[in-house]
Formats: structure tokens, sequence, C-alpha cells
């Protein structure tokens, strides 16, 4: 919402500066975005009179003038057209800078003719896009020569941008942050008749009837008023009011354009105008027809539906009700009879259809956040006298449909509350003066009513508001809360502990924690089941389905940082997966490009392998406390993976806690990686909560003799797993061996085809006493029988 | 043997180890005094043929020759083996300026490290941490939090949605604040309440200063008696553990969330320090924070009645604290996972915040 200081002085008698009215808006909530002196830029410029003009001895199209911009006659060369004697216009001295054109004016000879300035185009002071002549600024500028141009066209007036948050409607007009500033001791609001130079604000008497207008659609726009005026001329705005809109970016059209545009800014309360000429019988507001258009003064076609208010005549929509006219019937330089609507219409109604037709526009934004429902008459009154003021022309009779909502709200109030609420003891009757300034009546026994154009205001705690930002929310002291006697409680939950030490873990061995989108293409998704949620309206086709997995994000960011040269990349992510039935947390890990440079003892640089996957997935597990010795690797990890070069890890058959291994070829190349890449998936909601035992833990003596080891070499199938083979062993007696361990594997030469070779080391720990050498043998047969159960054979 | 040829055996013998030039030389000394036909044990084998008289003489010199070209053997043999093993060493030199691959330590992003530090600073005064869905519902992000479906700070928000379920309702979306957490948690559990909720939030922004996601945390607090005061208190408290600094300056100005009246956003006074921005003085205000006392509205439609409870509630980006903290200044790279970047900005696995170790790293 953007104004000047002098609009707003129109309404506050203040004698505040901008400094003082800016900080003020701040202070009390109205959050003053910007200030621009518009005048500034062109404070060296001057009214200058042209007073000879001659042609330039060595250039046809130059002239070279005297000019007088308040001393002595400067001597300046200038080619514009229009330049000639007598004429006044804008000079620009040496050192002044030419903001349409960036540079420096310096003393300089044109063609061997030194010119002391020059006189300046519209375009070459950003005062609009003209340049086919210097600025002629008319007779009456005569006596301004001299002065500062910025003065004389009155540019010195500052432009205040403020952020009207959605509540504060009233605000959206110049009146209500008026009535603020006032509230918040910075002057008095001056009478709106005062304002408006129309002694009392009363509807303006007319001849005859009203105009034929009414509502039937009593939910959408309860209150249709009108008024028409006949055999206006339609011309060009006072200059106060076209030199207010152009200050704040609004392009001056026409006098009875402008007038609404200036109420609604001025006022906050939107108006449409029509040409009379152009409606067909009665004008009504009624829902629309479904499929019914309209086009619309920004010139686009709207098809509307049954929900939507419009304003339509007998033959045609005229306009898509507080949100936009139509073009049909807007106003021309040749209307010489208007009918001057202000109506109320409903906000969620306005809300509602603005979203349907994606629309906004000035006036939806105040009607949607609720214009003062008790203002139609006043509105009106003032836009028919601005119209006979400045078009001439003779009002009929008001026409009055319908009933606007505008029974104020009336709220008990306890003054305490202020402190109770806002932390800021303050005095009632200061509150009472408070709420008074800002239009609320106080009751003696506080029963405030609220002022009826406060649509934001239904309790305590919005009065609370309104007396805390008025006296000072800075004034509200620091207050300790309570804190618990003794040290702080922990406070993380299981989930969050796991969270951290996963996390931890993971960039303890070296990988980098990455924070992916949680959004992937569609085809991103695919390789992993598709996506469960696909957005509506995404920013793009890269963002558009909630990843099914982190590996798309990730498998994209080694990309990145291969194409930028790393030679090998760790990252990991901890991040939810967004599946059909919930969201999922999930640690996941990539390995790509070269786990180890080549190098002077390593010789060539070594690829990640699946088995470095295994490493970091075991290793991160135990990290989250997961029973490391109960975890079964199993296959089946999916189609994302190498199909021989992968596992899952398990708790039981249906309980996965990990993935790992090789991603699938296919999709490393869909991802344009080279080579292997390795990733670890970590379900971290499947790893089991450790059930809490308290701090104590279980009595425990190192034993006191030595452990024996044993070497076992076993002739078995081929596709007997590794981990099968040692489960079995290590379980052959579970008393005597705690530990198991493959030292060798072997194929080939001496080795039958379909066999390998496994040789295991066991370690056996004796309790209280020595094994006996029988003891040991018949550990040993166990071993051996177990491993025969697997099918494999001990070697001679 | 007279006593002058024993004399002479040993120095003989002596200067023989003496000169002894290696382990097999003096193996042959040794053979040669102390074998079985050695000149030293021929002594003693004569010492069995002699006297009692003789022997009392005798015995002590000889054994004591024998003693002493024993010590004399042991000694060379120190000497010779130390001179072996120095040579040996000598040729073992390796340059110990070769490189070794020292396997290098990742990183923690900014992101999960001031997570952490909130946490940390936020138990302190009492608060845990909640988490809630990243898909939600209408209800839970904006109707519960007084934006009903025509209000237009729904429009404000740029939300991102799913399509339309069976019934052609549009309901479900992407959060676009940490407040549905609030929701959540008064839904779920009794007062007194005080929690923070960090957490990813969607918009559907994208430029230079925003990203389409990025984070929040919340803050709530429900209890009797809450005041605007406290609301400050809190959040002075937590902007001077977390900036580790004592000149934090707030400037709290009046403002509007539907879900909070009164309603305040937070400035907090920076100063310019080697050209930037550096959050402690006032010689300029950021905005950082927006707050204010959880709406009466808001703690009804969580079925708590608003006449015994009242809080207060604030939100914040996690990125932009990061940001103020540790000095990056593209918000997009936070997304990017540029190793370089995270090499520069991340943090050390042990870089665990503690109220003892400072929560800053």
């Amino acid at each position: 919402m953007k104004f000047t200081l002098n609009w707003l002085r129109e309404h506050l008698d203040t004698d505040a500066d901008i400094d003082t009215v800016t900080d003020t808006l701040t202070r009390i909530g109205l959050e003053v975005e910007g200030v621009e002196n518009p005048g500034e830029k062109l404070s060296h410029f001057k009214v200058a009179k042209v007073l000879t003009a001659d042609s330039h001895p060595d250039a046809d199209k130059l002239q070279v003038l005297t000019v007088d911009a308040g001393g002595d006659p400067l001597q300046v060369v200038c080619g514009a057209p229009n330049a000639r004697a007598g004429m006044i216009g804008v000079f620009g001295p040496p050192g002044a800078y030419v903001p349409g054109s960036g540079f420096e004016l310096k003393v300089a000879a044109i063609r061997g003719v030194t010119s002391h300035g020059m006189m300046c185009s519209v375009r070459e002071l950003e005062l609009g896009d003209a340049h086919d002549g210097i600025i002629e600024l008319g007779d009456d500028a005569q006596a301004a020569v001299g002065l500062p141009y910025p003065d004389y066209a009155g540019l010195t007036d500052p432009v205040i941008d403020v952020a009207i948050t959605p509540n504060r409607q009233d605000c959206m007009g110049v009146r209500g942050i008026a009535r603020d500033l006032a509230a918040a001791g910075l002057g008095t609001l001056k009478p709106l008749g005062d304002v408006y130079r129309m002694g009392e604000v009363k509807p303006v008497v007319g001849e005859g009837p009203g105009p034929d207008v009414r509502t039937d659609d009593a939910e959408g726009c309860p209150a249709f008023y009108a008024q028409s005026v006949s055999g206006v001329s339609n011309g060009e705005a006072p200059a106060w009011m076209r030199r207010y809109l152009t200050a704040i970016g609004q392009k001056p059209i026409s006098t009875l354009v402008d007038i609404t545009n200036f109420v609604m800014i001025d006022l906050g309360r939107p108006l449409h105008v029509y040409d009379r000429a152009k409606l067909k019988g009665a004008l009504v507001a009624r829902k629309a027809k479904d499929g019914e258009t309209v086009t619309a003064l920004n010139g686009k076609t709207y098809t509307l539906g049954d929900t939507m208010t419009v304003i339509a005549d007998e033959a045609q929509v005229h306009d898509i009700g507080g949100i936009m006219g139509g073009e049909d019937s807007g106003v021309a330089d040749d209307t010489t009879d208007v009918l001057i609507e202000c109506a109320y219409f409903d906000p969620d109604h306005i809300a509602r259809t603005g979203q349907k037709l994606v629309l906004t526009s000035d006036a939806r934004q105040r009607f949607e956040r609720g214009v003062d429902p008790a203002f139609l008459d006043e509105g009106l009154a003032i836009a028919t006298w601005l119209v006979t003021e400045h078009c001439g022309g003779t009002p009929s009779g008001v026409t009055r449909s319908g009933e606007p909502p505008a029974t104020p709200l009336t709220i008990g109030y306890d003054p305490k509350r202020a402190e109770t609420l806002g932390g800021l003891a303050i005095d009632a009757e200061r509150q009472k003066s408070i709420l008074e300034g800002l239009g609320f009546t106080v009751s003696d026994d506080w029963q405030v009513t609220v002022p009826t154009w406060r649509r934001d205001i239904d309790g305590t705690a919005d009065l609370v508001e309104e007396v805390i930002r008025i006296e000072g929310i800075d004034k509200v002291p620091s207050t300790p809360i309570a804190r618990a006697p003794g040290v702080a409680a922990p406070t993380a939950t299981a989930e969050q502990k796991l969270e951290r030490r996963v996390r931890r873990s993971a960039a303890a061995r070296g990988f980098h924690e990455a924070v992916t989108w949680s959004f992937v293409s569609e085809a991103e998704a695919e390789p992993f089941g598709g996506g469960a949620w696909t957005l509506a309206n995404p920013i793009s086709e890269d963002l558009k389905v909630m990843r099914p997995s982190l590996l798309p994000g990730l498998l994209s960011a080694a990309r990145r940082n291969i194409d930028r040269g790393a030679d090998g990349v760790r990252l990991f992510e901890i991040g939810r997966r967004y599946l059909a039935d919930g969201e999922r947390p999930t640690l996941t890990l990539v390995m790509a490009g070269e786990k180890s440079p080549r190098a002077w003892n390593s010789g060539k640089a070594l690829p990640f392998d699946a088995f470095d996957a295994k490493t970091e997935a075991l290793a991160l597990l135990a990290a989250a406390g997961a029973p490391a010795d109960k975890l079964m690797v199993m296959g089946e990890a999916g189609e994302s993976w190498h199909p021989g070069r992968s596992g899952t890890l398990r708790l039981g058959p249906k309980n996965v806690l990990a993935s790992f291994g090789i991603v699938h070829p296919g999709l490393i190349k869909a991802f344009d990686l080279d080579g292997p890449v390795a990733a670890v998936e970590i379900f971290l909601d499947a790893i089991p909560e450790k059930r809490s035992t308290g701090f104590m833990r279980p009595a425990y003596t190192p034993p006191a003799l030595q452990a024996v080891r044993r070497d076992f070499a076993f002739l078995a199938p081929a596709d007997l797993g590794a981990d099968q083979l040692i489960r079995a062993v290590r379980g052959a007696d579970k008393k005597a061996i705690v530990d198991a361990r493959l030292f060798d594997l072997f194929t080939g030469e001496g080795i039958e085809e379909g066999k390998k070779s496994m040789a295991v080391e066991v370690t056996l720990q004796p309790g209280g006493k020595s094994f006996t050498d029988e003891e040991i043998k018949a550990v040993a047969d166990k071993v051996v029988k177990a491993a025969e159960q697997q099918g494999a054979v001990l070697r001679g | 043997m007279t006593t002058d040829e024993i004399d002479q055996l040993r120095e003989d013998v002596l200067a023989a180890i003496d000169v002894a030039a290696g382990p097999d030389a003096l193996e042959a000394v040794r053979v040669h005094a102390l074998g079985k036909q050695g000149t030293v044990t021929a002594l003693l084998k004569s010492l069995g043929k002699m006297t009692p008289e003789e022997r009392q003489v005798q015995g002590p010199r000889i054994h004591g020759l024998r003693e002493a070209v024993n010590a004399a053997i042991g000694a060379r043999r120190e000497k010779l083996e130390a001179a072996i093993l120095a040579d040996k060493l000598a040729s073992e030199t390796l340059d110990m300026t070769l490189p070794v691959d020292v396997p290098t330590s990742g990183t923690v992003h900014p992101v999960s490290q001031v997570m952490d530090e909130l946490a940390e600073i936020f138990a302190d005064l009492g608060f845990a941490v909640a988490t809630g869905p990243e898909i939600e519902d209408d209800w839970h992000n904006f109707t519960a939090l007084n934006i009903p479906d025509t209000h237009p700070a729904r429009a404000m928000h740029d939300t991102f949605y799913f399509p339309p379920d069976d019934s052609g309702e549009q309901k479900m979306l992407l959060r676009t604040h940490t407040s549905p957490v609030q929701i959540r948690t008064m839904v779920d559990q009794k007062p007194p309440i005080r929690i923070i909720a960090p957490g990813r939030t969607y918009r559907s922004d994208s430029d230079a200063t925003h990203t389409p996601m990025f984070h929040q945390v919340e803050g709530l607090v429900i209890d009797k008696g809450i005041t605007l005061g406290h609301l400050k208190w809190t959040l002075e408290t937590f902007l001077k553990a977390f900036f580790e600094r004592d000149d934090i300056v707030l400037r709290l100005r009046p403002s509007y969330f539907p879900f909070t009246e009164p309603s305040a956003e937070v400035d907090v006074g920076f100063s310019i320090e080697k050209g930037k921005r550096v959050i402690g003085g006032s010689e300029g205000w950021m905005e950082v924070l927006g707050s204010g006392m959880v709406h009466p509205k808001v703690i009804e439609a969580c079925g708590l009645d608003p006449k015994e409870w009242q809080g207060f509630a604030f939100g914040c980006g996690i990125d932009r604290l990061a940001m103020l903290k540790y000095g990056m200044d593209d918000l997009r790279a936070f997304f990017d996972g540029d190793l370089r970047w995270l090499r520069h900005y991340g943090f050390s696995a042990l870089d665990v915040p503690t109220l003892s170790g400072g929560v800053g790293a």
C-alpha cells in the first residue's frame, strides 16, 4: 500500500516529519517497506527560460541557446527541434547527474561551441517516455524560473510503501493509516467532510428516483447501493488527484475512473462506475449462470460458475462482483450518464470466486479482507460528490437494495488482560483512551464496541494486541519462564538419539551429509516403484514426486560432484521416504567414483565394491545399536540393485533393516555415472528400540584362561553362503565356541568343479579349567558334523 | 703354569677377544680358550692334578681367568651384535616424507548441526523436540491454525497441493510451515507443553533467496499465565545462547499471523564486522522470527480451554539461523550436496553441541 506524506496529511493534522511517521508506522505494526523521494535525484535540475535561440554555426540540427536558470544567462547547445526563445523548460547544470541517460553533465564544447549544461527531455529525467523534444512547462512556470524543478513540479512529496497484513483491511485506505497514527499520538484525524471539502458527509440529494438496481443474491452481495449522475463530462481529473495517483504508480485515466481509484486508495472503499448508455434494464446482483462469460476490464474473458456473484443487466454480465468490472459497460471519454455502484460483497464469496478465476485486483483484496459494512452511504455520497464536482451533471436519488451486515460487535473486556496476556501493565484509563482513539467505544463496565471497519477484532486477545501495539510492544518487559529445579532433564526421544548416532557415525566414517530435495522427477521415482505422492502443482517436472527413495537425490548429487572433478564421492543423507502408508526415516549413503586414488604404495585407483557397502551397513547398524550378531544377510534387495551384488540385512525374514550393495548398472547409467556405485539404505524405523534396563551392567569378569584356536578347512558346494557355514560352525557348541572366522577362501586348481575351499578359525574359550585333549576333540567333531550338515566336508 | 704364564695367557686371550672382527672370529677365540682343547680349559683340567695346597693357590686364579675370559667374550659379542644391528637398520631406511593415506573424515550438514544446537539449548529450558508429518492435511496446516479456506493468508503460503481425493476434496498438501506440529502436540498431549519442532517445510517459491524446500523450527509453550513477556525472554535467552553473545538486542514489531494474537515479528540487531552483518549490537535490524501468543481459537481447535491455557509460539528459518551464525550467503547451496561446500561449511562428527563445551562449533 503506497501513499505520499502529503496525502496522509490530508487526513492527519500533524507536524511529524517523514522519519517520525515511518518509525511510528513500523512500531505500531504497519511495516514500512520503503520510502522514496521522487524529487531527490532531480534536485540539481532547475526551471529555466530560453532567452535566445540561434542556429549553430557548424551544425544544421543544433541550436545555441542562452538560458536563464536564475543566475547569469548561460550558453547552452541544444538539439531539440522544439527549443525556441521564450519557452520555459528544465535545465541541467554542469555537475547534475542525468538519470535517464546515466551520465554527469560537464561544461563541454559541442562542435566548437561551449555548452554550460543541457535542456532536458522527459525521458532524460525519467519522468516518462517522451523524447521528441525538451520539456515545455508552459507560461505558469514563469514565476518558478531558477527554482529547483522538483519544488516546482511537486516532486518533493515522499512516497511511503507500507506492508499491510491481511487482517488490516482498514489500512488499505490512507484514512485507516491516518487513524492508527492519530491513536499513536502523531496528530489528530481530520473530519472526513473536511478532507473532501463537502461539509458533512451525507447522501447527495438528487432529482428523481434512484437507478433501477437490486440484489437477488443476499448471500454474495448483501447490499447494493447506487446513484446515477446524468449529463457528466468525463475528462482529465483535477491536478491534485492525478498527482497523488501518479506518485504511487497509478496511471491517471479519466476523471470518472480516477475518482473510483482514488476513493478506493484513500478510504479503502472500492466502487464501480457504469456507463448507463451501455446498460439494458435493471442492474442486478445475482449468482452467475454456469458457463456465462464476461470480458473484464483487463481484456480477458472469464467463464463463470453458479457460485459466483455478478452484476448483470437484462442482456449480459457487467461486473464480476467486487473483483473486476466488465469491458462493455466501462466509462469512456464520451460517457455522459453514469451509474455509481457502492456494494457490500461477502468476503468468503469474493475469496472463492477470486481463487477459482485466478483473478486478483485491488477491489478483491479489499472486499475479501472485509470492507466497512457501515460505510456504504458515505462511500456513495463521496463518490457522487466528486463526480458532480469534477464532471458536473445532475445526480439522481439513491437506491438502496439489501442490508449490509453492519451490526457492531461488543466484547466484554478485562483491562487486566493487557498484563496477564500481553505482559505489560497498562493503566485502565490509558487503555480506554487508546481504544477510543482507534474508534472503539468503551462503556463504564468495559463493554467494548468494535468499530465496523475493524473486521479483524473478535475477542479479548485482539483488544490486548491493540493496546499493546499502540502503547509500544517494546515496553513489554522480558520475564523468565519458570525453570524446573536442578539440572535440565533429558528430552530427546529414542528416534532422535538414534538419528544423531547414525548421523555422526557416518560422518566419522568419512561420509559427508547432504540435504537433497524431498521431491524428484517421475522418471527418477520409477525404478523405486514410482512415487505414492505426486504434486498437483509442482514447481517443475524435476521436482514433482515425493521421493520413494533417497537414492535418486544422492546419485544426482554424486554425479554433480564428479562432473566438478571429484575423484571419489562419499555422501549420505538422513531423511524421509514418502510412501503410501507413511513417511519413513531413512539413512542412505552412496559411494561413487574412486574408493582410493592411484598411489605410490597401492598402485591403481580402486573402485568401490559391494563389500564396502556391507562394511558401512554393518558399522552403522552397530552404531545404531542393532543386534549385529543376529543380523541375517539375505538377497532380494530390489530392482534398483545389482541382482548378484546386493543384499539385505534382516532380523527375521520380514524385518529388513538395511539394503546394501552395488546399485543396478542400468540406474547408474540413467544418472550418467560411470563404474560401480555402492550404496546402503538403512531403514531407521525398522531398528528395534533397545529396552532400557537402567545404567547397571550385568556382572562380568574376564575369563582367566586363554582361549584356544583351531583351524578347519572345508570343501563346500560353491553356492554355500559363507555366513551359513560360519553360523553352523559357531552353533556347533554354543558353550565352548565363542567365535568362528573365515580366513581363507579358495577355488580353482586342486579344487573340483562346483566346489570351494573355505578355512575357518574357531575360537574356544575354556571356563573354570583348561580343555583336555578329549574335550577339544569332541568340540572339533561337532564342528565337522555341523559343517557336514551344510554340505561342507573337512579336507584331509 | 707359573703365575706369569697365566697372566700372559690372560693377556693374549683378552687381546684376541678384543680384536675379533665378527661373531665367527669371536667364536674361534672362545673355542681356542674355552673349548674342550682350549688353553683355559686345559688349565682348569690341571687343577685336578694339583696338591690341595697348590690348588688353594692356583684355583682362584685359574677360575678368575675363566670368568674374565667369559665376561670379555660376552661384552665383545654384545658390541658386535649391536654393530650388526646398526648396519642392518641402516640398510632399512625409508623416506619418511612419503605421503600416507589418512582416511578423511566426513561432515555433518549445517542444518543438522543447527538442529542439534537448538535441541541442546532448548532442552536446558525444558523444551522437548517434537516432529510431525511433512505431507499434511489441510486441517492441521491451515484450518486448525485459524486459517479458513477463504483466508487471504492461504494465498500467501504458496502451497504445494496433492490431487483431490475420491470425494473431490483437495485435502493433502506439503506443510508450509512447522506450525501443524503445534496442533498435533496440543491435540496429543496435556499441558503444560514446551516443545520445539524443527523440520522440512515447503513453499512453491524459488529464487535467489527462496527454495521450494527449506527448514523451520517452531516453538510452543502452553501453560497457565504465560505472557508476551515470557515469549520475549525466551527468544532473547535462546538467541544469546545460540549466537553465544551477550549483546543480542531484540526489537518486537506488532504484526499478524492468523494463529497468534497478539502477534509480533522479531528483529535482531546486527553490527557490521569486516563487511559482514554479524548478529549482536544494534547498527541495524533484521527480521529473524515470527511469534505471538497462541490464538484462543487455535487452543480451542485442539480441544483445550483457552480460558485455562494460554501460551506463545514462534517460528524461525533454520537455514537462515545457520547462515547468520556461520556466514553462508547462498541458500541454494544448502541443497546441492557439493562436497567442496560441505567440507567448508560442514561440521566434524565430534562437534556435538553441549552446554559445557558450547553449542557452537
